[in-house]
C-alpha cells in the first residue's frame, strides 16, 4: 500500500523532471520507480511534506477546541455576537434584504444601517459555508458554523504559510511556518473556536493576498496580479484592517524602486493589483469611494503614479541614445510629477475631497493622539499600547527567532525576503501600538522565525551528514551564527558533530518549550468566553457564573418587544443579539455624541438622568456589578470611562467632581457627586443590605475590596427589575412620567399582551 | 374582561336556572325516564389542574330501557375541559375494577348553551334497574388569581367558580359537593345552606330533588401557591435512527399562568428570606424521562443551561431543570430538553421483517403541568413507507418531509396534535410503518461512494498531464 502511495505521490505534476517517465510507469509497473533510489527520497519527501501539512491543519483546527470543549458551542465576547446575529439576518432573509437592512433596534432613535457599515465578507463567508453545507444535506445550525468559522480559517492560513515560506525561502521554512502559525498565540487570540469575529478570516485573506502579491512580482504574471487583486477584495470585504496593505504594498513597491530593484515583473504586478483591486473594493459599501478620497489610501495612489512615470522614463531612456538629454528630461519629468502630485493633493485636501485621516489611524502613527483627543478609542483595552510581557506571551520563542530570521532574509535578499522584511518591521511597530494589532504581526513573525529555524537546522543537519565528506566540504558558508562559530574554531570533525547535535538538540528543546507554552496560553488565557465566567470554588470544584445570559435571556422573555434598554455601549450587541431588545448605544461606536448622552445620564443625579432617558425614550437601565462576586470588569471600573467620555462632550460633567484627591474610591471617602450619581445608585441599590463575606460589614464591595459608602440608596424614578442570581447584572424599569404628581402606575402594570 | 363575561355568564345562569326546568323539558324528554338517586362531587383544588370526581348513581324510572347517560357541562367549563372520563365500577367487594366507558359529544344543545356528553353503558339500563357511574373530568385555567397582581412577599389568591349543585339533564334526588382546598386560608366562599367547611374541605349539601338543569353559582376564594406552571407550546420530535438510538427532543415554551408580579423584584429579599418571599413563584420543573436515558442536554437560543440535575433508575429517569430565572407570575421561559434512548426499548418489529411498531408515550413528562398545544412529530427513518397512528386519544394527525444529515428523499413526519393536554393524558401510542432495511445502507454508501470518488480523482490528477505546455524531460 505504502509503495503504491509513494508511487503516486511521485508522479505529481510539480515535479517536472520525472513527470514524462512516470507517464509510462504508472501503466507499466511499479517497479520503475522503487528502483531509481532518486526518485523514492523525493516521493517519501511529498509524503512527508504532505502528511505534516495535514496534520498542522488539524492541529491548529483542534487547538481552537478547547472552549468549545470546556463550555459548549458558543459564541464568545462582544463583536461576535453582533456578527452572528447580522449572519443569523443573512441566512434568514437572504443577501438583498441584508444588504438593505436598516437595523432599529440599534442606537434608538437613530437607528443603524447594517448593509452600508460593516465589512460583509465574514457573514457572507459563513453563510456560503451554511448553505453549502445544508445543500449537501448536512443538517447544521448556523450557530455551528459561525462557532467554527475562525479555526477553519486558521486552518487554511497554515497552508497559505506553508505556500508563502516556500515562494520567499523554501518548503523547509514553509512547513516551519505553517507549525509556527498553526499554534501561535498572537494568532490562536482572535481566532479560537467561538470567536465569530472578523480577524478570524481576516488574517487568512491578508496572508493570502500578500502571498498573491509576493508570487506575482516573483512571477510578472498578470494571472497572479488579478489573483491577488481578488485575495485584496476578500480582504477589504472583510476587515478594516486591509488598510495595512493598500498602505505596505506600496511602501515595498517604493522601497524596491529605491533599491534598484524595479522590474517589469514589479510594475505588472503593482498596476495590476493596484487597479483592479481599488475598483472591487469600491463594491464594499462601507468601504465606497475612500480608495480615491480618503488620506489613507492616498499613498498607494501615488506609488501607482509613480510608478507609470518611472515606466514612462525607462521608455523614453530606451527612446533617447544621449543620457545628457536623458537627465534633463529626467529632472523635468520629476520635477513636475512631484508638483502635479502635490498640487493634485493640496487642492483635494483643501476643497474636501480627499478626506484627512481619521482618528484611528492618526492614534496608529502617534500612540498618544488617542488618549488626549479620542477617549473612546483610549477606553478600549485592546486599544492599549503593548507591554513587553504580552509580547512575550504572544510569541514566547519567536521574539528571539524573529531577529535571527531577520538575520538571514539579509544575508538572501530577494524581492520575496525583502517583503517579508518590510511586513515584519512594519507590523511589529504596530504591534507595539496597539494590542490587537499583535494579530497583524503574527503571520510575519512565524514566517520570518520560521526562516531561522528552517536555516538553522537544514545547517546542522547538513554538517551532520557531511561528515564522510573530507574538510573543506563540511563547512558551509550560511550556518548559524552559534554553529559556523563553533565550526571555525573548531576544526576537528568530532567535536564539530557533537555541537551540531548539540545545537540541534537546544534547538528542538526551544521549540518543544514552544509547542507547551502555545497550548497552556491557549487553555487558559483564550479559551474563555467571558459570557459564562468561570471561578473555583473552595473544594476545588467549578462554579459557573452564567449571569449574562440569565439576565439577557429574562430581556427576551418578560419585557415588551419595543422595550428599549440603555446600558454602556459594550453590552449593546449582546442586548441586541441575546436579549433582543433595542438598545440605544453599542459597541459600533460611530456616533460619539451618543455615547456620551447615555455616559452623562450615568454619571448624572437621578433626576437629571431621569430626563435624558425620558429624552431617549429609555424603559429599561441594565448595569454590570461585580461587587457581589468579586468580577472586576464592571461598569463601576469603567465608570471613569464614562465621565470622560460624556464630559468630552457635555462639559457639566467634569472628572474631578468624581475623584477624590485625584483618586477614584466608592467607599465613605468618595466624592459626593459619585455617591450620587446614577450609576452608583443602580449597581449598589439595596447592597448595604447584603453580607456578601463572612467577617466583614454588610455592603462589602468584593470588586474593588471596600465597604461601600452610600449603603442607603433610594430610587426615586426607577425600580429594580431583575437581578441575576450572583448579582453581575442588574436591570431597572423606567418609571413612567409624572401626570398630576403622581407615577401613572396603572399605565405601567398593563398585560404585555 | 374575560372575568366580566364570567361573572355575566354566572349571573346568565342563576336567572336562567329557574325557567331551564320547562325548556329542558323539551330537548331532554327523551332521556325523562332516568334519574339521579344519589350524585357525590369531590373538586379537588390542591394544585392549578382541577379534578373533579363524580359518582352518580342513575336509576332508569321510565318504561324503556336506556342505553346512554347525558353528563352536562356549562360553556365555560367546556372551553377548559381537558379530559373526560367515565368508568363504571364492578368486580367483588374486595376487589374492586373498573370497566372505562365510552364518552362522546352529543348534540343538540341543552339550555343556555349547556354541552352535554353522552355515556354508553356497557349493558343498557332495564327499567327499575340503577346503575353506579364513576366520572372524571379535568379542568384548565379555571382558577382566577384575586388579587390579579401581587408583588413579591405575597402569597397568590384565586377564585374557583361552580354551581353547588350538579348541572344535570336528570332530575337529582341527592346530592353533595366537596371542594378541597391546598390550605386552611379560605378568604371567602358562597354560602348555599347548607354550607359547612372543615379544615381543607368545604362542603356543600346534601341537596335534595334539584330538578334538571339547576344551578347555584358559587364562587371560592383561597390561597393557592402551587405553581401555575403552563407550558404554552411543546414540541416533542421524535426522531428514530434505525441505527440503534431514538433521539428526542422538546421544545417549551413555560409560563407562570399566575398572578403577576406587581411591582420590583428584589433578588435580595428573594435570596435572605425564602420562605417568605416568592411563595408563589416556581424556579424548577421536574421532568420524568424513559429509564436509560443517555445524551441528555437542556439548553435554549441563546445556549447551555448549566442548572440541571439527572437522576438515573431503571424504571424512570428524573430530570430536574432549572429555567435561568425563577418565573413569577406573568413570566415566560422557553428552553430545549434532548435525550436519547435505545432504540429497543421503543420498537417492535413484525415477525416478517416488513412492519415495524413505535411504541412512545404521549404527554408532557413535565410534572404538574397544563400543556395548550403539544405538538408531536415522529420523525420516521428515511425509506419509511405507509405510517398510521394508533392512539388512544383523538389527535389531529398529519404528514410532512424533513430533510436531516445526508438526506436524499427526506424522512416522512408524522405530526400529532393536541390541545389542553394535562398529565392523566400520558398514555402509550403507537406509529406503525413499513421498512425496508436496504435503506439502512444508503447513508453509507453516500459516503463511501463521496470518497471513492475523491481519491479517484486524486488519482486521475496525479497520473494525468494536465498540463498544455509539456516541459522537457532531463
Amino acid at each position: 500500500m505504502a509503495n503504491k502511495v509513494e508511487a503516486m505521490a511521485g508522479t505529481k505534476p510539480q515535479d517536472p523532471k520525472s513527470s514524462d517517465p512516470s507517464l509510462f510507469d504508472d501503466i507499466s509497473s511499479f517497479n520503475f520507480s522503487l528502483k531509481s533510489l532518486k526518485l523514492k527520497t523525493k516521493q517519501q519527501e511529498f509524503l512527508i511534506r504532505v502528511t505534516i501539512l495535514c496534520l498542522v491543519y488539524v492541529l491548529a483546527f483542534s487547538t481552537r477546541l478547547f472552549s468549545v470543549l470546556r463550555y459548549e458551542s458558543m459564541i464568545h465576547e462582544f463583536d461576535p455576537y453582533f456578527n452572528y446575529r447580522t449572519t443569523l439576518y443573512l441566512t434568514e432573509k437572504g443577501f438583498y434584504e441584508f444588504w438593505n437592512w436598516f437595523d432599529s433596534e440599534s442606537w434608538y432613535p437613530l437607528g443603524r444601517i447594517i448593509g452600508g457599515t460593516l465589512y460583509p465578507g465574514l457573514m457572507v463567508t459563513a453563510a456560503l459555508i451554511y448553505w453549502g453545507l445544508r445543500f449537501l444535506r448536512f443538517a447544521v445550525h448556523i450557530r455551528e458554523v459561525c462557532v467554527l468559522t475562525a479555526p477553519f480559517f486558521a486552518s487554511n492560513t497554515t497552508i497559505v504559510a506553508y505556500f508563502f515560506g516556500k515562494e520567499v525561502w523554501d518548503t523547509g521554512a514553509g512547513l516551519v511556518a505553517a507549525a509556527f502559525i498553526a499554534i501561535c498565540p498572537g494568532y490562536i487570540s482572535r481566532s479560537v473556536a467561538g470567536s465569530y469575529d472578523n480577524e478570524g478570516v481576516a488574517i487568512f485573506a491578508l496572508l493570502f493576498t500578500f502571498y498573491l502579491f509576493v508570487k506575482a512580482v516573483n512571477t510578472g504574471s498578470l494571472s497572479w496580479a488579478l489573483a491577488s487583486a481578488f485575495g485584496y477584495f476578500y480582504m477589504v470585504s472583510a476587515w478594516g484592517g486591509y488598510v495595512f496593505i493598500i498602505n505596505l504594498i506600496p511602501l515595498y513597491v517604493l522601497v524596491l524602486l529605491v533599491t534598484g530593484r524595479y522590474s517589469m515583473r514589479l510594475y505588472i504586478a503593482y498596476s495590476c493589483m493596484y487597479v483592479v483591486g481599488m475598483l472591487l473594493a469600491m463594491q464594499i459599501r462601507f468601504v465606497g469611494f475612500q480608495h480615491v478620497q480618503s488620506g489613507e489610501h492616498m499613498a498607494a495612489m501615488g506609488v501607482f503614479f509613480l510608478l507609470q512615470v518611472f515606466y514612462f522614463l525607462n521608455w523614453v531612456k530606451h527612446l533617447l541614445s544621449g543620457t545628457k538629454l536623458f537627465e534633463t528630461f529626467l529632472r523635468i519629468t520629476v520635477t513636475s510629477a512631484i508638483s502635479v502630485g502635490i498640487l493634485a493633493l493640496g487642492v483635494g485636501s483643501a476643497s474636501g475631497y480627499i478626506s484627512p485621516w481619521t482618528g484611528r489611524f492618526y492614534s496608529l502613527l502617534d500612540p498618544t493622539y488617542a488618549k488626549d483627543h479620542i477617549p473612546i478609542i483610549a477606553s478600549v483595552s485592546e486599544h492599549q499600547p503593548t507591554a513587553w510581557s504580552s509580547f512575550m506571551f504572544d510569541f514566547h520563542i519567536l521574539l528571539f527567532l524573529f531577529p535571527a530570521g531577520l538575520y538571514f532574509c539579509f544575508k538572501r535578499l530577494s524581492d520575496g525576503t525583502i517583503f517579508i522584511v518590510m511586513y515584519g518591521l512594519t507590523s511589529m511597530y504596530f504591534a507595539g501600538v496597539m494590542v490587537r494589532l499583535i494579530l497583524v504581526a503574527t503571520p510575519a513573525v512565524c514566517l520570518i522565525s520560521a526562516i531561522a529555524v528552517s536555516a538553522t537546522i537544514k545547517n546542522l543537519t547538513s554538517l551532520l551528514r557531511s561528515k564522510s565528506k573530507v574538510h573543506s566540504g563540511s563547512v558551509k558558508g550560511s550556518t548559524s551564527g552559534k554553529a559556523s562559530s563553533k565550526a571555525s574554531v573548531d576544526q576537528t570533525l568530532p567535536f564539530q558533530r557533537n555541537a551540531a547535535i548539540a545545537l540541534l538538540l537546544g534547538a528542538f528543546y526551544l521549540l518543544s518549550r514552544y509547542v507547551i507554552h502555545c497550548t497552556w496560553v491557549t487553555s487558559e488565557a483564550y479559551s474563555s468566553p467571558s459570557i459564562v465566567l468561570a471561578a473555583r470554588g473552595a473544594h476545588g470544584n467549578r462554579i459557573i457564573f452564567d449571569d449574562y445570559r440569565e439576565a439577557y435571556y429574562w430581556l427576551r422573555q418578560n419585557t415588551p418587544p419595543d422595550a428599549k434598554v440603555m446600558s454602556w455601549w459594550d453590552y449593546g450587541y449582546q442586548i441586541t443579539a441575546m436579549g433582543n431588545r433595542t438598545v440605544i448605544v453599542d459597541n459600533n461606536t460611530w456616533n460619539n455624541t451618543h455615547i456620551a448622552t447615555v455616559g452623562r445620564a450615568m454619571s448624572s443625579y437621578e433626576d437629571e438622568a431621569y430626563e435624558i432617558m425620558q429624552s431617549l425614550d429609555v424603559d429599561y437601565v441594565l448595569v454590570v456589578f461585580g461587587g457581589v462576586t468579586g468580577y472586576s470588569s464592571d461598569d463601576i471600573n469603567k465608570f471613569l470611562w464614562m465621565v470622560r467620555i460624556g464630559g468630552g462632550v457635555f462639559p457639566i460633567i467634569k472628572e474631578p467632581d468624581y475623584l477624590v484627591n485625584g483618586e477614584y474610591r466608592v467607599d465613605k471617602g468618595a466624592a459626593p457627586k459619585m455617591l450620587n450619581c446614577l450609576m452608583y445608585k443602580l449597581c449598589y441599590y439595596r447592597f448595604g443590605e447584603l453580607r456578601t463575606e463572612y467577617g466583614k460589614p454588610p455592603g462589602y464591595d468584593r470588586a474593588r475590596g471596600v465597604e461601600i459608602g452610600n449603603k442607603d440608596v433610594k430610587l426615586e424614578y426607577l425600580e429594580e427589575a431583575f437581578t441575576t442570581s450572583n448579582w453581575i447584572v442588574r436591570i431597572y424599569k423606567v418609571k413612567p412620567p409624572i401626570i398630576g404628581g403622581e407615577f401613572s402606575n396603572s399605565l405601567s402594570f398593563l398585560p404585555l399582551d | 374582561m374575560a372575568m366580566k363575561l364570567k361573572l355575566i355568564n354566572a349571573l346568565f345562569f342563576s336567572l336562567i336556572s329557574s325557567l331551564s326546568f320547562f325548556l329542558g323539558s323539551s330537548s331532554v324528554g327523551i332521556h325523562d325516564g332516568l334519574r339521579i338517586t344519589n350524585a357525590e362531587r369531590r373538586i379537588d383544588l390542591s394544585s392549578h389542574i382541577i379534578k373533579v370526581f363524580l359518582t352518580l348513581k342513575v336509576e332508569n324510572k321510565g318504561v324503556s330501557s336506556m342505553s346512554e347517560v347525558i353528563l352536562g357541562f356549562s360553556p365555560v367549563e367546556i372551553d377548559h375541559l381537558a379530559l373526560l372520563k367515565a368508568a363504571v365500577p364492578g368486580g367483588t367487594k374486595k376487589k374492586i375494577t373498573y370497566t372505562s366507558l365510552d364518552v362522546n359529544p352529543k348534540l343538540p344543545d341543552g339550555p343556555n348553551g349547556t354541552k352535554y356528553f353522552s355515556i354508553t353503558l356497557l349493558n343498557p339500563l332495564k327499567a327499575g334497574e340503577a346503575v353506579t357511574l364513576e366520572v372524571l373530568y379535568i379542568l384548565t385555567e379555571s382558577l382566577e388569581p384575586f388579587p390579579s397582581e401581587i408583588s413579591q412577599s405575597e402569597s397568590q389568591l384565586v377564585y374557583y367558580r361552580d354551581s353547588a349543585v350538579i348541572l344535570s339533564p336528570y332530575h337529582v334526588e341527592q346530592q353533595t359537593t366537596f371542594i378541597r382546598t391546598p390550605s386552611t386560608r379560605v378568604e371567602s366562599y358562597t354560602n348555599v345552606e347548607p354550607t359547612n367547611r372543615a379544615g381543607l374541605e368545604l362542603k356543600y349539601g346534601p341537596y335534595i330533588d334539584q330538578s334538571p338543569h339547576s344551578f347555584s353559582p358559587i364562587i371560592v376564594h383561597f390561597e393557592n401557591n402551587n405553581p401555575f406552571v403552563v407550558v404554552k407550546e411543546l414540541v416533542r420530535e421524535i426522531e428514530i435512527s434505525h441505527w440503534g438510538s431514538i433521539q428526542v427532543k422538546e421544545h417549551y415554551m413555560v409560563a407562570h399562568a399566575g398572578a403577576r408580579l406587581k411591582g420590583a423584584f428584589s433578588r435580595l429579599d428573594y435570596q435572605s428570606r425564602p420562605s417568605a418571599n416568592g411563595v408563589a413563584s416556581f424556579k424548577q420543573l421536574l421532568a420524568r424521562l424513559p429509564p436509560r436515558v443517555s445524551s441528555v442536554y437542556y439548553r435554549d437560543e441563546i445556549g447551555n443551561i448549566s442548572s440541571s440535575h439527572l437522576r438515573l433508575d431503571f424504571k424512570k429517569s428524573e430530570l430536574e431543570i432549572e429555567p435561568r430565572y425563577p418565573l413569577f407570575g406573568g413570566w415566560r421561559s422557553t428552553f430545549i430538553i434532548g435525550y436519547r434512548v435505545p432504540l429497543e426499548d421503543f420498537l417492535y418489529e413484525s415477525t416478517d421483517g416488513s412492519r415495524r411498531y413505535l411504541n412512545f408515550t404521549f404527554g408532557c413528562p413535565m410534572m404538574e403541568t397544563v400543556v395548550n398545544k403539544l405538538t408531536i412529530k415522529v420523525v420516521l427513518p428515511e425509506g419509511s413507507k405507509n405510517p398510521t397512528v394508533v392512539a388512544p386519544l383523538t389527535l389531529e394527525q398529519h404528514l410532512e418531509i424533513k430533510y436531516s444529515y445526508l438526506d436524499v428523499i427526506g424522512r416522512p413526519v408524522v405530526v400529532l396534535t393536541k390541545r389542553n393536554v394535562v398529565p392523566e393524558h400520558i398514555s402509550p401510542f403507537e406509529v406503525v410503518y413499513d421498512f425496508n432495511p436496504a435503506f439502512m445502507l444508503a447513508e453509507p454508501l453516500i459516503l463511501v461512494s463521496v470518497f471513492f470518488v475523491f481519491f479517484l480523482a486524486c488519482i486521475a490528477y496525479l497520473h494525468g498531464d494536465l498540463s498544455i505546455q509539456k516541459y522537457k524531460t532531463s
